[in-house]
């Protein structure tokens, strides 16, 4: 929606604010362009590339991250509003944790593969989820267009079940 | 661009009071597609964010309410919603998926004022109450009477909308339909939204009018207790009530037909 109704800012004059955030663990502070979005910030200015965007319109989900631990489109964040949250994308995450996703082939061109184990990790960490959700329903925000989205259900059954075995013969 | 980011509900006011600023919360509907959007992008914003003061839902004798910055995610979260106002959960989880609910607001359904809004019906049906603010004043407005045409609506430049209220009514019906082109990720083609209380029946549709709004005709003839035989019973009755049109999205006839039958089947499963 335009602010038709609204006011406007005057282009002659530099509207960039300094905000501070906690990004994959480590304290970050910048001066953004209130037009810039997390994800702008977090691929053009930060140099993290992992995060992906796809549509820019809050659909397909390849640029997930987290912020305060919830999935999010960092495509919809304005760069401001992570002032003070914890944001976590795809470099923070532990490789091996992504086996059961590339053993079940939840992953082919990896355009969608960032966002998708943004959400996946993101349900293995909260199976509490599963009791009024169902994996599927989950990774609805998540669109992929060569997996079939069987493999990517698949790997975080199975991922699931591997976290339940690991629980039952503590090591 | 410019954003002013106030740090409490007092300040934000005192923003839009000397300026008529686009409110922001979420922005999953502001941002759709910004780096192209230049009009957008002069805009002048108030960042709502921050404001604790207005984010999470509230039990009372009188109701629930939730806080303008209270999103999808918390309602589908809320065991007592889930058991009191089941309709608020089935609709919440029919927005986009987990990264639209995580930081879309029911405020900001209702202030978007979209026609087809998954948000807006149920809370219509339940009777919701707009609680607006402004630096001097503070003012309630029924749901229903707070859109005045498409994406129009009666709160003026310098109001806030605060909080969405719930009466606690025991609404023994509640039914939430959702008809879009795919069950994940789709903006409705129809919705309808059914509630029954002890203040009657209500029928709620969106996407076939400028506005969401309450088939009042329906309402009155439920409340007389008439009977329908078949879907095609209603349309008359519907005809008075909604004004669906061709859209990309579906077509005057194919909507009015659909929700005819949503409806009936509701109605019939809700006897």
């Amino acid at each position: 929606m335009s602010p038709e109704r609204g006011s406007y800012a005057d282009p002659a004059v530099d509207y960039h604010v300094e905000i501070a955030f906690t990004l994959n663990g480590a304290e970050v502070r910048i001066r953004v362009d209130p037009a810039e979005r997390l994800l702008d910030v977090l691929r053009y200015r930060l140099g993290l590339t992992g995060t992906k965007e796809g549509c820019a319109e809050g659909e397909c989900g390849a640029c997930t991250v987290w912020i305060d631990g919830l999935p999010v489109d960092s495509c919809l964040v304005p760069a401001v509003q992570a002032r003070g949250r914890e944001v976590v994308t795809i470099e923070a995450v532990d490789p091996m944790r992504l086996r059961p996703l590339l053993e079940s082939g939840a992953t082919q061109c990896g355009a969608c593969t960032p966002g998708v184990v943004m959400t996946a990790l993101w349900i293995l960490d909260h199976p509490d989820l599963l009791e009024t959700h169902t994996v599927r329903e989950l990774m609805a925000g998540n669109l992929c267009r060569c997996t079939g989205y069987d493999g990517i259900v698949e790997g975080v059954l199975e991922a699931l079940e591997a976290t339940r075995d690991t629980e039952r013969e503590p090591a | 661009m410019k954003v002013e980011a106030p740090a409490t509900l007092d300040e934000a006011l005192a923003c839009l009071q000397a300026a008529p600023l686009v409110p922001l919360a979420g922005g999953t509907d502001l941002l759709v597609h910004w780096p192209g959007n230049l009009e957008a992008k002069a805009g002048h914003y108030v960042d709502l964010w921050a404001l604790d003061e207005l984010r999470g839902i509230r039990r009372d004798a009188e109701g629930l309410t939730l806080g303008a910055l209270a999103t999808y995610w918390d309602a589908i979260r809320d065991s007592r919603i889930r058991e009191e106002f089941p309709i608020l959960v089935q609709a919440a989880r029919q927005v986009g998926a987990i990264q639209i609910q995580s930081r879309g607001t029911w405020a900001g359904n209702v202030v978007n004022a979209s026609p087809a809004a998954d948000g807006v019906p149920v809370l219509m049906a339940l009777d919701a109450v707009v609680v607006l603010a402004s630096a001097s004043r503070r003012r309630e407005v029924p749901l229903d009477a707070f859109y005045t045409g498409y994406r129009t609506t009666v709160r003026r430049a310098d109001e806030l909308v605060v909080a969405v209220r719930l009466p606690d009514r025991g609404n023994a019906v509640q039914t939430f339909v959702k008809v879009g082109s795919r069950r994940a990720q789709a903006i409705a083609k129809v919705g309808l939204a059914l509630a029954r209380s002890e203040a009657g029946w209500r029928v709620v549709a969106a996407s076939v009018a400028p506005t969401v709004v309450r088939c009042r005709t329906v309402e009155a003839a439920l409340d007389a207790g008439d009977a329908f035989a078949a879907p095609e019973d209603l349309l008359p009755l519907l005809r008075e009530d909604v004004t669906p049109i061709d859209d990309l999205r579906s077509t005057a006839r194919y909507r009015e037909m659909v929700l005819a039958r949503v409806l009936w089947h509701a109605i019939a499963e809700a006897a």
